[in-house]
């Protein structure tokens, strides 16, 4: 057979070719050029244009941040060092570096403290943000609130416990009395933490010796970032939980609660933060008894609570009514009574919608944390309106200290954002 | 206006409320620090080091009030106020003095109820220009565009003068003292006018400091002193004459270095003697120890020392004395006779 035509043929090729890549008009980073970059006239001009422009934003931003001098102790002696040359005075970032992180009051030998609570955030919220890890390890995640309070504040170690106590006895009584009438288990819940706290006032200081293992730390010390973070974290775990109660709440058909929950929505969410923010700093010291002090903290944390579950709140409502009504109507007719309805069959679907407006609020406010700064709080923008740029040595550096703010602060809303995207996927169950 | 109204009302109901308490004296005592109110940072009057140290010409005030009272000038809490928050922090008690460049006024003094115990630095707004501009007297700046923040006095006064002069001007409204340094220095304005201090702080802070010149017409009078609250005139009377201790000590040539010895004997002077407290009882008067001038003194040293310290021509500041002269160099510095 094969030697049949083996003299009309000129060349037959016996063996295969090796298989080639595709042209470079077809594959590779050419042809992707071509057909995102130049495919039409006005692709390519625009293309050229929006080149020019970034070539000409790096070459100026470039060589400023490049050649940026780390290691100076003033801006003057960075001037010297520059000698007129445009470039970047990073070196306030590393004079000022522990007062942009802690603030300028935080005892310096003891910034391990508020570390290693950073630190273990990330054990405690690790099981919360993904539930594929072991539920087991939930179990930090509730001791870790008292731990890092402890933690950054110091002192004694057993205002954590009887907080913590508090907790536990208002959980058995609920646990008792909840599964008969709701109602009484709720009260009769926070009746007995109440009681717990109470009585500990009593035996703390009692318990307490003279030298704490932890250093005390006052709350008007606290600053930097870290002030940033705290407020941030503490005020979006407990608002989300608010924020479906206020929710649910507002769906009542009881209406003294409805009442309330819509009141309370339409005041907060009518009213700004940073009003908000001035309630709590001057104007509760005139309602407080002379001489009382009330953690200034607590009066922001409160204040930013409020606030936040507010907004989720609506938010949340807006997944609630998003639900078809069969859903609802579904989980009366399995017999399910309102809690088990809710836990497992409203909420879950609801919560999945809200997600994205959920984040929004969260990064909107770990955002507004910066406006503590106009309440004469030192967190990360206040430390450098203040103290920083006002100091002999570093009046004039503004673009290096923003910018590594507005850095800091990318790196977590941005990182807030990826999570969120990542729970959507992980969740979606429709077939779209 | 409405603010001012809201903040008066609040002060009025704080003040009926801390009037029940005991005085201010005897609780800082008992308390064993002072907790002065300060800015949250401006340049030279106040503002903390990198090891978180308060520095600076108001915060002198504070730690000389401290050795005064309680013989230990670290022993001040620092409570950092806002322009918003000063006020309420010391109607509500939460300070007992405020030393933070404040502006004594009528209203202040009178409508929200505080007693400024004295002045001690005299500032007034005036206009810095680039040297470029070839201009040498704020009159010339006809048709000039000005960087003024809003809502202050300032933006105010501007207008007043504008129009006394019969020049016109157009206004570049901006919000905090770092925005005008950044729009001035990029040419959006000609001009720009705040506190003859804070130009010459902002000044000191730009690359060619030369390249800029402070206009010489002050065009308004801006007395900053410290302040407490009204109706407790004894603790009034300790920060004044605290305050009148330090500037007469400049006069009487008392300095950080001889206090301790003109304090340990009588010397020939009896002004100085009874300054000091070597003679007389003026510390028994106010409550407080017979050297508490001397420990005041012992600080920071005295009113012009604090001064060339902290804002004086040796630092990057670089204020002159000016107006802040002793009364016997032509200033307006005079205190009452110590007797």
């Amino acid at each position: 057979m094969s030697d049949t035509h083996a003299h009309s043929v000129a060349f037959v090729r016996e063996t295969t070719i090796e298989q080639q890549a595709p042209p470079s008009s077809a594959a590779g980073p050419v042809a992707w050029m071509r057909e995102n970059l130049f495919a039409t006239l006005p692709n390519a001009l625009l293309t050229i244009a929006s080149a020019y422009v970034i070539f000409l934003l790096l070459s100026s931003t470039l060589p400023w941040i490049l050649n940026g001098i780390w290691n100076t102790d003033s801006l003057a002696e960075c001037r010297e060092a520059l000698q007129g040359q445009a470039a970047a005075c990073f070196s306030v970032l590393t004079e000022r570096w522990n007062q942009l992180l802690f603030g300028f009051q935080y005892p310096s030998d003891q910034y391990w403290r508020p570390g290693l609570a950073f630190v273990l955030l990330f054990f405690a919220a690790a099981p919360v943000l993904f539930f594929d890890l072991p539920r087991k390890l939930l179990l930090f995640t509730a001791v870790y609130p008292f731990i890092a309070y402890w933690l950054i504040w110091g002192g004694s170690i057993f205002i954590p416990i009887f907080a913590a106590l508090g907790f536990v006895a208002g959980y058995v009584v609920f646990d008792r009395f909840g599964k008969q009438n709701f109602a009484l288990g709720f009260f009769g819940g926070v009746a007995t933490a109440l009681v717990v706290w109470y009585a500990s006032g009593f035996i703390t200081p009692a318990l307490t010796p003279e030298e704490t293992f932890l250093e005390a730390v006052q709350s008007r010390d606290m600053g930097g970032f870290m002030l940033n973070m705290m407020l941030g974290v503490v005020c979006v775990s407990l608002s989300i939980p608010l924020g479906i109660a206020l929710a649910l709440g507002r769906q009542s058909s009881m209406p003294l609660i409805k009442g309330i929950c819509v009141v309370f929505i339409e005041f907060v969410r009518g009213v700004p933060l940073i009003t908000l923010l001035f309630v709590a700093n001057v104007v509760l010291a005139y309602f407080l008894p002379p001489g009382t002090t009330f953690d200034l903290i607590l009066r922001v944390i409160i204040m930013i609570t409020m606030f936040a579950s507010a907004y989720i709140a609506e938010v949340i409502r807006g997944g609630l009514a998003a639900l078809p009504k069969g859903q609802y109507e579904a989980a009366d007719s399995l017999g399910l009574d309102y809690p088990q309805a809710m836990r497992l069959i409203i909420l879950p679907q609801a919560l999945k919608i809200s997600i994205p407006g959920i984040v929004n609020v969260a990064v909107g406010l770990f955002k507004d944390t910066t406006l503590v700064s106009v309440i004469s709080m030192f967190d990360l923008v206040g430390m450098i309106r203040g103290p920083i740029l006002a100091s002999t040595d570093w009046n004039g550096v503004y673009w290096e200290l923003f910018s590594f703010a507005a850095i800091l602060f990318f790196v977590v809303c941005y990182g807030i954002s990826q999570y969120s995207q990542w729970l959507e996927r992980r969740l979606a169950t429709d077939h779209r | 206006m409405k603010k001012s109204v809201f903040l008066g009302a609040l002060t009025v109901a704080g003040v009926t409320a801390g009037v029940a308490a005991a005085g201010t004296l005897d609780d800082v005592k008992a308390r064993g620090t002072l907790n002065c109110g300060v800015t949250t940072g401006l340049i030279g009057f106040a503002a903390p080091d990198a090891n978180g140290v308060w520095d600076g010409f108001d915060v002198g005030v504070c730690r000389a009030v401290a050795a005064a009272v309680l013989g230990d000038a670290t022993a001040v809490e620092f409570v950092p106020t806002t322009g918003k928050t000063r006020f309420t922090a010391l109607a509500s008690g939460e300070i007992d003095m405020l030393a933070r460049n404040t502006t004594w006024t009528f209203s202040r003094d009178v409508d929200l109820k505080f007693e400024f115990v004295g002045i001690n630095y005299y500032d007034g707004q005036g206009f810095m220009v680039p040297k470029a501009l070839g201009v040498s007297s704020a009159k010339e700046l006809d048709g000039a565009t000005v960087c003024i923040q809003t809502g202050t006095t300032t933006e105010l006064n501007l207008a007043d003068f504008f129009r006394k002069n019969n020049i016109s001007y157009e206004p570049v409204p901006i919000e905090t003292n770092a925005e005008g340094q950044q729009l001035y220095l990029a040419g959006a304005c000609d001009t720009y006018t705040t506190d003859a201090s804070g130009l010459a702080a902002t000044r000191a802070a730009f690359e060619n400091p030369a390249d800029h010149v402070v206009l010489p017409e002050i065009i308004s009078k801006e007395p900053l002193g410290p302040l407490v609250r009204h109706g407790d005139n004894e603790w009034a009377d300790v920060v004044r004459w605290t305050l009148n201790a330090l500037i007469a000590a400049e006069e009487l040539g008392v300095t950080s270095a001889n206090v301790a010895d003109m304090a340990a004997a009588a010397g020939d002077n009896p002004e100085i003697n009874r300054l000091v407290g070597t003679e007389g009882n003026l510390g028994e008067q106010l409550g407080l120890d017979a050297d508490w001038a001397a420990k005041a003194i012992m600080v920071g040293g005295n009113y012009g020392e604090l001064f060339e310290k902290n804002i004086g021509e040796n630092t990057p500041i670089g204020l002159a004395r000016g107006l802040n002269a002793q009364w016997t160099d032509g200033g307006l510095l005079y205190t009452p006779p110590f007797r």
